[in-house]
């Protein structure tokens, strides 16, 4: 290992000096972003009344850290959000083997996932409010409306590209149609499962934060509405900034997750 | 001799919405206890499709087909399909994969695992049990679906062009090795291939089929005056160039 030849050296050199270049060039863009608009704020080019600055978010947010306000808000969104997560990825699942179990039912049912899936689920929040009520069911229902017709679609499509051969092996080693999903179809379509996983935490915080719009006394997305109509702008900028926080969180849990699994 | 397996008048079609395809037309033959059949023809001639029917994964639209001098119903026991891919599964390793066949039919005894042991030992695979699928040669793959298959004791060894995967030269060694090991144990077993050498060095017997709707043209019996019966042997005796020529004709003669 030692002996690397000059050629080696030179090549694993460039890709540190590549790795490194991108790495910096993404923190500088986050500086000079944090900088420039602070400068710009504090200059009077843009008015912070309007447009907040970095400065003016930490300190909203320490203050409402004190109180502890913020925590509320920020919890509630999370449990929402991760509540409706798991409760879609359940869901699909069931469904998805349910419609591989049943190829008729799947070909009956296939037109009204499409439509459900394209139909734009902010508009079904103001129709849950009436039925549900201003609870956080209905916020948690919205997160869920939100995801599950594409996660069904994802997974049941992934169910039913499996390799016809692989399914005839079970069948030649005297396998039921169960076996074949337990020990074939499920384990195969792991990786496009997390895929969806992905994706669904994304969409289930789009959902809760719609529902929170509507039918929340707490919540970031209440904080959002809430500080939007008395015109704090610093509350409202530092909530899509913890927002933004809570979704990369959310992702790299996924992403732990699956680097375990592919260990 | 009794026949193990008995196919009388075997017909089968596939059905699509544009119409119907007769792919098997009157197929009739016996098989012999640790008798070792091969079954050529040209691609596409229905060769898989009488191995499924056999295999009872498909139902024949007339016919009868005897085990041991019995009809079955269903799923015949003592079957063993090796199909032309190894199918491993990469989530398992390679000893988990060889007992999936023991884990479904939940036989997973320490009989069985000693079993399952013992085959990897033979076929030179238990130094890889724990390793993954993706870790072995083309060659070490398709033997350990062969053991897949073994492990199930099955009386009857149903091998679907299980070599023509490999490349040549491991299809070769690995075509002669296992076939040799077969031939040793005396294992009752049809083979399909469109690979006439191949068929020629390892067979017992040879029946030609027909392009689509397949029907049996002929069936030849193969000898061999040899002091050992090998493949490899086979391949340079006399014989098997006659033998070549024989069914060569006999398969590209279309009247």
């Amino acid at each position: 290992m030692n002996d690397l030849s000059n050629s080696q050296i030179a090549f694993l050199d460039a890709c540190r000096k590549h790795r490194r270049i991108v790495h910096i060039s993404r923190i500088a863009i986050f500086l000079s972003f944090l900088f420039l608009w602070e400068f710009s704020a504090n200059t009077g080019i843009i008015d912070s009344f309007i447009f907040s600055s970095p400065s003016k978010i930490a300190l909203c947010f320490w203050e409402m850290s004190l109180d502890g306000s913020i925590f509320v808000h920020i919890g509630t969104t999370l449990y929402e959000t991760i509540l409706s997560f798991f409760l879609v990825t359940f869901i699909s699942i069931v469904v998805a083997v349910l419609l591989w179990f049943n190829r008729k039912f799947s070909e009956i049912l296939d037109p009204y996932l499409v439509v459900l899936n394209s139909l734009p689920k902010s508009a079904l929040a103001p129709l849950l409010i009436v039925w549900l009520g201003a609870t956080p069911l209905t916020i948690i229902v919205a997160g869920i409306s939100v995801a599950i017709f594409g996660s069904i679609l994802n997974i049941y499509s992934s169910f039913s590209q499996v390799d016809p051969e692989s399914l005839k092996l079970i069948y030649t080693l005297r396998g039921t149609r169960r076996h074949a999903l337990t020990k074939v179809v499920i384990p195969s379509s792991i990786p496009a499962i997390i895929n969806t996983m992905k994706v669904n935490i994304g969409l289930c915080l789009v959902g809760v934060i719609i529902g929170e719009f509507l039918a929340a006394r707490n919540g970031l997305g209440y904080l959002i509405i809430y500080s939007s109509q008395v015109f704090k702008m610093d509350w409202l900028l530092m909530s899509l900034v913890l927002l933004c926080i809570m979704a990369i969180g959310l992702y790299a849990v996924i992403g732990i997750f699956e680097r375990r699994y592919q260990r | 001799m009794k026949p193990i397996l008995e196919l009388s008048g075997i017909y089968y079609s596939y059905h699509t919405t544009e119409g119907e395809t007769p792919v098997l037309s009157n197929i009739s033959f016996a098989l012999g206890k640790g008798e070792f059949l091969a079954i050529v023809g040209p691609s596409g001639c229905g060769k898989s499709t009488l191995l499924s029917i056999i295999a009872g994964l498909l139902e024949p639209e007339r016919g009868l087909i005897k085990f041991d001098g019995k009809y079955h119903q269903e799923c015949p026991p003592g079957i063993g399909y090796m199909l032309q891919h190894d199918h491993l599964f990469e989530w398992r390793n390679v000893y988990q994969n060889v007992t999936l066949g023991l884990e479904i039919q939940k036989q997973l005894t320490p009989r069985s695992k000693a079993k399952a042991m013992e085959l990897l030992k033979t076929y030179g695979l238990d130094r890889f049990k724990n390793s993954r699928p993706s870790e072995l040669s083309g060659g070490m793959r398709q033997r350990a679906a062969l053991i897949r298959t073994l492990v199930m004791e099955p009386d009857i060894l149903l091998l679907d062009e299980p070599f023509s995967a490999l490349d040549y030269q491991t299809r070769l060694t690995v075509g002669d090795d296992i076939g040799q090991i077969l031939r040793k144990e005396h294992r009752t077993a049809i083979l399909v291939t469109h690979d006439l050498s191949e068929a020629i060095s390892l067979a017992d017997r040879i029946i030609i089929m027909s392009p689509r709707p397949a029907t049996i043209k002929q069936k030849v019996a193969l000898t061999f005056q040899l002091e050992q019966d090998t493949p490899l042997h086979r391949r340079n005796a006399t014989e098997f160039k006659n033998y070549f020529n024989l069914i060569w004709e006999e398969i590209n003669n279309n009247e």
